[in-house]
């Protein structure tokens, strides 16, 4: 992206106050709600986010909500569906004249990883291929985080989890859930990190100016759930992004390239990363499973390989 | 008005065209698609202006309806059997969301083992949702039916969705005359959907279908969904009064048939009860006094109304189609509940399981049903719950599993030699 598109040029750029109201019931440190602070801040409060079960779900607990705009929660299979309802009610509004231009919503879904890569998946890829207008942001904890980080579609190979505690770990392999939507062909797909504020909000502005199916994928650095202290939860996401193991990354249909729009060279060892999280502990403890370890390296430095 | 003959299906979709619906989520299941269909050819001929679109499933069609309906359109969806059982994580969470709109089912037995054809089991499994149900009888009825729901369900004292049942097939696929009413007629009759505050808007930001901590929040919205349906039943004799009023047809909450000085009355629901009413009649002409009571409504359970109708009859033969397995017929354990205690209630009710998949019910079961109510009444006892199957019919199962062995053993035969 160019920087003469945005009006993110540096970080001063960013909003200084947020629009999103605190007190929730999120868990301190939460790397999702970090990310969503600023995603929320660009979109503006003219949204009615669509929330499948997950996390975000207790955001909105009667009878308060932080969000200035409106919300709608719907159910753990279908929150594209319900974005597509309130789309299509928007648009029949509009073409019949029964309501103002300036009343219309931006639609956007908000979902976790349980959801958006596994029950929520079906309903996701046929919003795609109808076409519906509307951005899809999934928080990824790489788990069934709010009832006790059980494995999802994309937890990390190795990763133990509320059902693999084993030495191995899980042992299936994260779902790209960024190829999938490349494949189903949208408008927009981008990765992002709140530790990397500057490219999530251009990521965000680009998306929120495009029309049709987009999808912002945000790493969210999970304390409960990987077991790292609250404050830490900024350097996590740092050394996600510093290891290679969460590419920064976008996708357009009108270009059919995946760019990467952050890349650190030469990249820290994964290590670094897995080593501050318990949901890896034994892969250091009591002894070094270098056989694990060279796996996980391994998958990162194929990936990167690929990606030239 | 023009009469038309025109099958169950093309019924309810005049219903929706009738009520100049704006929004169809739309998903196809035997019997119910061509409804479907039906409103697509409309939309694109013109003579309809809404908006169809058709789903990757039943669970996200019926999502698609309640947010369309929470942004405040009219909206109609339609399904069937399995389908209904699919989308039955969002059947229970719409009436809390408090958002009027249309879903016809067209009734379906479930698998297993899987069928194509007619019965309840599909639509009682929503008994507890908090949808409101018209179940049918004829054609006519559909399409009233759907016009009424939609003045009903967006009461502002009701604001609930509501389904209208109709049979697979034996209705569904049915040619009758119907009349359809004239837009005007239909106008003045039903206005234009007013959502109230219930709607999306950028300057009117709202939180819906939020979740609640604890049971104390919990059962307050629960509980008002529940009065909301159960003050519907007022909120129905009014629609149906000015629905008669409109269109000359008048669809009580109960249908009552020759019941004034009747001894014994049929209790069941949607297009059997053509058979049951004729059945009435010919045994009528025997000298039996018979009766036949429909309730037309079940979610809200008009009791009152129904007790009313059983007034002074000894016996009633309940004949469900649909199985609580394990228990027996939802209609007839209903009844009792509701009847229990009540002065003047008939003495039996006696249970027959019927019409399963699709399965008729002749004339002579009518009468045996009767009968057998009837004696057990005036023997002050209930009679053991009957499951209807006809000797002929184990006949008939018997010689196609025997078919089936036969060709199986001589399979094998060949394989060995």
């Amino acid at each position: 992206m160019s920087t003469s598109e945005t009006q993110f040029r540096r970080m001063s750029d960013l909003p200084s106050t947020h629009l999103l109201g605190g007190g929730t019931a999120m868990c301190a440190g939460c790397g999702g709600l970090q990310a969503l602070q600023l995603i929320y801040d660009v979109l503006g409060e003219k949204t009615v986010l669509v929330n499948a079960a997950g996390c975000m779900t207790l955001l909105s607990t009667y009878p308060f909500t932080p969000f200035r705009g409106s919300w709608l929660y719907t159910a753990m299979a279908s929150a594209p569906a319900g974005a597509q309802g309130v789309r299509d009610a928007l648009d029949v509004l509009l073409a019949k004249g029964r309501m103002e231009a300036e009343d219309d919503l931006r639609v956007v879904v908000l979902a976790g990883d349980g959801s958006s890569a596994g029950m929520g998946l079906s309903a996701t890829s046929a919003a795609i291929d109808r076409g519906l207008d509307f951005l899809y942001v999934c928080y990824d904890n790489e788990g069934y985080a709010n009832t006790g980080q059980q494995p999802s579609a994309t937890t990390p190979h190795g990763a133990r989890t509320a059902t693999d505690v084993g030495a191995a770990g899980a042992r299936g392999w994260k779902k790209d859930l960024f190829a999938l939507w490349v494949a189903n062909r949208p408008t927009y797909v981008a990765s992002a990190s709140g530790a990397e504020p500057l490219d999530l909000a251009r990521k965000v502005e680009k998306a929120a100016r495009l029309r049709g199916p987009r999808l912002l994928l945000v790493h969210a650095p999970c304390p409960t759930g990987w077991g790292f202290e609250p404050s830490e939860m900024p350097e996590i996401g740092h050394l996600a992004v510093a290891t290679g193991a969460w590419p920064l990354k976008e996708w357009e249909r009108t270009t059919n390239r995946v760019v990467h729009t952050k890349v650190r060279r030469p990249r820290l060892p994964v290590e670094e990363y897995l080593r501050r999280q318990d949901r890896f502990r034994h892969l250091f403890e009591p002894a070094r499973n270098e056989t694990l370890l060279a796996e996980i390296q391994a998958g990162i430095d194929a990936y990167w390989d690929a990606a030239g | 008005m023009s009469r038309r003959l025109v099958t169950g299906n093309a019924a309810a979709a005049w219903g929706a065209r009738l009520a100049r619906v704006d929004y169809v989520p739309a998903f196809p299941i035997t019997p119910q698609t061509e409804i479907i269909e039906a409103l697509s050819s409309w939309i694109e001929a013109g003579s309809l202006d809404a908006r169809l679109v058709l789903l990757e499933s039943e669970h996200s069609m019926l999502t698609a309806a309640g947010a369309a309906a929470a942004t405040g359109v009219r909206v109609f969806t339609a399904t069937s059997s399995q389908g209904l059982l699919h989308a039955m994580e969002m059947l229970f969470t719409l009436p809390g969301w408090r958002v009027p709109f249309v879903l016809v089912n067209v009734s379906r037995g479930l698998a297993s083992p899987l069928t194509l054809e007619p019965d309840h089991t599909d639509v009682l499994a929503a008994r507890d949702s908090g949808f409101l149900q018209i179940h049918c009888a004829t054609s006519q009825e559909v399409l009233d039916s759907v016009l009424l729901a939609y003045r009903w369900g967006e009461d502002p004292r009701v604001r609930l969705p509501v389904i209208v049942n109709l049979d697979g097939f034996h209705l569904s696929f049915t040619r009758e005359p119907v009349m359809i009413p004239e837009s005007e007629a239909v106008d003045g009759f039903l206005p234009a959907f007013d959502p109230g505050a219930v709607r999306f808007r950028a300057s009117h930001p709202v939180s819906q279908a939020v979740a609640v901590l604890g049971g104390g929040p919990y059962s307050y919205f629960r509980y008002e969904t529940h009065l909301a349906a159960e003050g519907a039943l007022g909120a129905y004799d009014e629609a149906a009064a000015a629905f008669a009023h409109a269109c000359a047809r008048s669809w009580p909450a109960v249908d009552a048939y020759r019941c004034e000085d009747a001894e014994v009355a049929f209790f069941l629901i949607g297009s059997l009860a053509t058979r049951a009413r004729d059945a009435v009649d010919r045994l009528r002409e025997a000298g039996m006094r018979v009766g036949l009571v429909r309730p037309r409504l079940l979610r809200p359970y008009p009791a009152a109304a129904i007790a009313r109708a059983l007034q002074g009859v000894a016996a009633v033969a309940v004949i469900d189609q649909n199985l609580s397995m394990g228990m027996g017929g939802v209609l007839h354990t209903e009844l009792a509940s509701a009847l229990y205690g009540q002065d003047g209630a008939p003495r039996t009710l006696a249970s027959f399981i019927g019409g399963l998949g699709g399965r008729s019910v002749a004339l002579e079961e009518f009468r045996e049903m009767a009968r057998v109510a009837l004696a057990a009444a005036r023997e002050g006892r209930t009679p053991p719950r009957r499951l209807l199957y006809t000797a002929q019919e184990l006949r008939e199962l018997r010689k196609l599993q025997a078919i089936a062995h036969d060709e199986r053993s001589s399979l094998a035969g060949e394989s060995a030699s």
